[in-house]
């Protein structure tokens, strides 16, 4: 796991770095924002659904979407990050151990 | 804030902001650093992530790719991909901050969603720049001091949990991904975009290695991105977002974590 944690972290510094140091105008292109403004969107929401439904390359249905959509109430309710990701463990955890689901 | 205000009052408010928005992150960082370690990387790799990465959203990505199968190659290209804002970021912070050489790669490092708003919620040219500046570099310092302090403790406290399952980390980890989209979700296209991503990467899923349905959905903003009209300027002009996200940290619902 070393090589992954390092050579990204890297990356993720030297992304960081180019837009400091490159002149102004290299990057400044609208469509060129757009997509970086919608990366995080796309890639957030596609790893909440790939999170709540896949198992390795299958589909389930179980505790995660129950943990899933109670830390979305949370949210909606504007619960702070811990209290949605503790309401989301709890409920998933809950159905479990009560055997609602699996 | 306002012009009026002396420098040592500007001074006051900008600390005083910086340091809420410190401790508001602490919670995504307690939240990172039980995930990471409960993900199954060590202590050391947890902190080495929170110091040397240090862009939340890519750590969790990481994190979460690996945990779910995905393999080392699409977990870090899932984390550069969410790395690719603080590019902007950084483009749109360097006219304020002016530094060059070690202080830039400094300045580097501590841009992140929140740094870039908070300075850019100053006036740029209040008090010649110093306003901004400091919120920049005040507001990476309490950013940077408080989410490593907590993954430490996140980090330390997931070791006495136990079993991951037993206490549903599998329902955590979307729930937290959801947690940091929750604030970029403001109007149409983002909810479009999202939803059509996660349709396009839950399509893939049986027909992909874990890990690449995910990277496969990004095209989906890069599409969005091509195509976009002036219409969508001002959701994708990253000083916006981030600004929008400040507000959120500003207030009792932090919204984006060092994201």
């Amino acid at each position: 796991m070393w090589p992954v944690v390092l050579v990204s972290s890297l990356g993720c510094f030297l992304l960081k770095l180019t837009g400091q140091s490159v002149p102004q105008r290299l990057l400044d292109n609208p469509k060129v924002r757009h997509i970086a403004a919608l990366l995080p969107v796309s890639l957030l929401a596609a790893l909440v659904a790939v999170q709540t439904f896949a198992s390795g390359q299958s589909l389930v249905l179980d505790a995660r979407v129950a943990g899933v959509a109670a830390g979305a109430v949370a949210l909606i309710l504007r619960a702070p990050f811990l209290v949605v990701v503790i309401v989301a463990g709890v409920v998933a955890a809950g159905l479990r151990y009560w055997g609602l689901a699996a | 804030m306002t012009a009026a205000a002396t420098w040592t009052e500007e001074r006051r408010s900008v600390v005083r902001d910086a340091t809420g928005v410190g401790i508001a992150v602490g919670a995504y960082g307690i939240g990172f650093g039980a995930l990471s370690v409960a993900s199954g990387l060590t202590f050391a790799q947890t902190m080495a992530l929170s110091l040397l990465m240090f862009t939340g959203a890519s750590q969790f990505a990481l994190v979460g790719v690996i945990s779910a199968g995905g393999g080392s190659i699409a977990a870090g290209l899932t984390a550069l991909l969410l790395g690719v804002r603080n590019t902007l970021y950084g483009l749109r912070m360097a006219p304020v901050l002016q530094v060059t050489g070690f202080k830039r790669a400094i300045a580097a490092q501590l841009t992140i969603d929140e740094t870039t708003a908070m300075a850019l919620a100053r006036d740029e040219d209040a008090f010649e720049g110093r306003s901004a500046r400091l919120a920049f570099w005040a507001t990476g310092l309490s950013v940077y001091v408080f989410w490593n302090l907590a993954t430490l403790i996140g980090a330390l406290g997931a070791g006495a949990l136990g079993d991951p399952r037993a206490f549903g980390l599998d329902a955590v980890i979307p729930a937290a991904f959801l947690a940091l989209l929750w604030p970029r979700l403001k109007g149409r296209d983002p909810w479009a975009i999202a939803i059509i991503s996660a349709v396009v990467a839950l399509a893939l899923t049986p027909f992909l290695r874990p890990g690449l349905p995910v990277l496969a959905a990004a095209l989906v903003a890069v599409i969005a991105g091509l195509r976009a009209g002036p219409a969508l300027a001002p959701i994708a002009s990253a000083p916006r977002d981030a600004q929008t996200g400040a507000r959120e940290e500003d207030g009792a619902a932090p919204g984006g974590g060092p994201a």
